[in-house]
């Protein structure tokens, strides 16, 4: 089963190569994308856990597939109307590189093996990196060889990082392995010295990939850059992917007793995170570098999360599907915007609900629901995860946590609402809302709107699963 | 084991130097490759002639000697450059911060608790200098092509600690990252073309429209 849903996008992504009609290229895109939705959802439902030695899926790695797996189906859908208008640029790339970062994404979630799972996160990026070149100019050809560099080099400091844990094991006489049951069982006879060096370069290598600060700096360049689809991608997807890779670093250092240690750097750069984010997010003029900054912000409340422990922690899996899905909605949303205005800077992006009643609405609808206003899926996420800190005694915490929230939801309102609100400027392109470009970016914030009302006992379940192996004492 | 691997990790740290201070790109390109061919025999000199260890030589000689060099060739063949003008910091002064490193590295590596077998080998210190010059040259460079190579060394420098490691490392692993690092620098081949054909150079500094 698990095979498959590696596979079959590959398959697909070949058969596109030889396929000459355009539109029929397009449409691959949602198949797969309903197909893999499908085949993940039936798996998340199994009430067992299923381990292998290369592939296995736990609570964590179900919850971050079916997120992956729905963005995906939604911006796949997108795809077929977002590239019926951009025949100029065609879809011989975009569609290959889609499916294989599709299974490259899901590789990296289901793989039970760190260097296997190191391996399919060092190919997100590459098969990602033409996408963010789709628009073939000087600005993205810039944020493209950011990204490869910086996420490559990154990538490169967190296989130093398996490497240092496997070396813990030679010394101590247990078995030298990556394969994450085998560490997890002898993880507390790891040496210390080179479990901690390994997970503070899991956590810088990874972290890059996620775009914690201060490792973020090829984000708003990326995210700016690429179109919106890709952005939503980007953003809700591979995001979600590299915070499991960290998360499987916190799980052996909770499993060797060294949990706290863990807790406190991820603490410490969720923070920072935060606080990064507020900073560039006041008077930020281009939209879609408002929301790569907003995507550091959210990386970092999931660190926080994370760092925080109990109640908190559980508010981070959460806000996982949250952002995901708010992200998706939003970045989805800007395209749109961008198509109409031919720019995405606040010079020209005035009034965008008159010119596109649909996506305007939506992309002020995502504003509201990603900084945390009731009553929204992200809000009931985020109090979850204040909730938590306070329980915890750690108001000092919660108060600078509470402070950049306010500024981020100043910062952010001003350029969302002077994009959406007032008087459109005279020239726009005839572009307008088409069904095809506004049916996911709705469904994703009509389902974060449902999320912050109703949370289905399934899912709770789940999520309380998911946390749950976060907290495993030795 | 010692008496062959120890001139093997030596020349891959005269390599290292050699890369850091000369500015004929081709010549880095080739000696780049040769490190990495040389790196291929470390598995046989450690492991002997086991299965494992002869897949992983054969597949690190014909990956980083063999085609990985010849993209980055073919790369500098389009983009009709010869030589890295003007880096950062001077090919002195870098050779100079490369020795301190290199001598740092050895320091460092005693300091390091190390299982028993590797405390007199070079392996450790060997990787950590191989990395730092990667580093180095990936700091210091303007030249896209240099960046790539001293992405290359970073991830020689890992290569020689995963030899140390190849239980941890199926071959399905150590297959994978190889193949990612020749996809990796095929696609930063195309982007390299990319920047050639807009800037008309491959100077990193051109890149500099996106900021705040």
């Amino acid at each position: 089963m698990l095979e498959l849903l590696l596979i079959f996008p590959l398959v697909v992504a070949a058969i596109s190569l030889i396929i000459p009609n355009y539109q029929l290229r397009s449409w691959l895109l949602p198949v797969s994308g309903g197909l893999h939705l499908l085949l993940s959802i039936s798996l998340a439902m199994e009430p067992f856990t299923l381990t292998g030695v290369w592939l296995g899926l736990d609570a964590l790695s179900k919850l971050v597939l079916v997120v992956t797996s729905l963005l995906f189906f939604g911006c796949a859908l997108y795809a077929v109307g977002y590239l019926e208008i951009r025949r100029d640029r065609g879809n011989k790339t975009m569609v290959p590189c889609l499916l294989i970062f599709l299974s490259a994404m899901t590789l990296a979630i289901t793989a039970r093996h760190l260097g296997l799972m190191w391996m399919a996160v060092e190919a997100t990026t590459l098969s990602s990196a033409p996408l963010i070149y789709y628009n073939r100019n000087k600005l993205s050809i810039e944020a493209t060889w950011k990204y490869l560099l910086i996420c490559s080099v990154g990538i490169a400091l967190a296989m130093l990082g398996l490497l240092f844990v496997a070396y813990g094991a030679l010394d101590s006489g247990s078995p030298v392995s990556l394969q994450l049951d085998t560490l997890l069982a002898v993880a507390g006879t790891l040496s210390k010295p080179w479990l901690h060096a390994g997970f503070v370069f899991l956590l810088v290598g990874f972290g890059t990939k996620m775009g914690l600060a201060p490792l973020h700096s090829w984000k708003p360049d990326a995210y700016g850059e690429a179109p919106g689809l890709v952005g939503a991608l980007l953003a809700g997807g591979l995001t979600s992917v590299a915070f499991l890779a960290i998360l499987r670093g916190v799980q052996l250092m909770s499993a060797a007793g060294d949990g706290a240690m863990a807790r406190q750097a991820l603490l410490g750069m969720g923070l920072l995170s935060l606080f990064v984010a507020a900073i560039f997010m006041v008077r930020q003029p281009d939209i879609k570098r408002l929301l790569a900054y907003s995507s550091v912000e959210h990386m970092g409340l999931l660190a926080i999360g994370v760092g925080i422990g109990g109640l908190a922690t559980f508010g981070a899996m959460l806000h996982l599907i949250n952002n995901a899905l708010t992200k998706g909605g939003l970045f989805l949303a800007a395209g749109n915007i961008q198509r109409a205005y031919s720019s995405k800077r606040l010079t020209e992006v005035r009034g965008a609900i008159s010119v596109l009643p649909v996506s305007g609405t939506l992309f002020l609808a995502g504003f509201l629901a990603i900084t945390g206003s009731p009553p929204f899926g992200p809000f009931m996420s985020e109090f979850t995860i204040l909730r938590g800190i306070f329980a915890n005694q750690r108001p000092f915490v919660g108060l600078l946590v509470l402070l950049f929230l306010a500024l981020v939801f100043i910062g952010m309102g001003s350029t969302v609402l002077a994009a959406t609100q007032g008087e459109a400027a005279a020239k726009t392109s005839d572009f307008r809302d088409r069904l095809l470009l506004c049916i996911s970016p709705t469904a994703f914030i009509l389902l974060v709107l449902l999320l912050g009302v109703y949370i289905p006992e399934p899912l709770q379940q789940a999520l309380q699963n998911a946390a749950a192996l976060l907290e495993v004492q030795p | 084991m010692m008496e062959l691997t120890n001139p093997l990790l030596l020349t891959v740290i005269l390599i290292n130097f050699f890369t850091l201070g000369s500015a004929r790109l081709v010549a880095c390109i080739r000696i780049v490759a040769v490190q990495g061919a040389l790196l291929a025999l470390l598995p046989l000199a450690v492991h002997g002639f086991t299965a494992h260890a002869m897949l992983l030589s054969a597949g690190a000689l014909i990956f980083k000697g063999v085609f990985i060099p010849l993209l980055l060739l073919r790369a500098i063949r389009e983009v009709r450059i010869r030589r890295e003008m003007e880096p950062i910091i001077g090919f002195v002064p870098t050779l100079i911060l490369g020795a301190l490193m290199t001598a740092g590295a050895f320091l460092f590596a005693d300091f390091l608790p190390l299982a028993a077998e590797h405390h007199d080998g070079l392996f450790v210190p060997t990787a950590l200098a191989t990395m730092f010059s990667g580093f180095l040259l990936l700091i210091t460079r303007r030249k896209a092509i240099t960046q790539v190579l001293g992405y290359l060394m970073l991830e020689n420098g890992i290569f020689i600690l995963g030899v140390l490691l190849s239980e941890a490392l199926p071959l399905l692993v150590e297959g994978g990252v190889l193949l990612d690092l020749l996809v990796g620098v095929f696609v930063m081949g195309i982007v390299m073309n990319q920047i050639n054909r807009e800037f008309s150079s491959i100077d990193t500094e051109s890149l500099t429209a996106l900021k705040e």
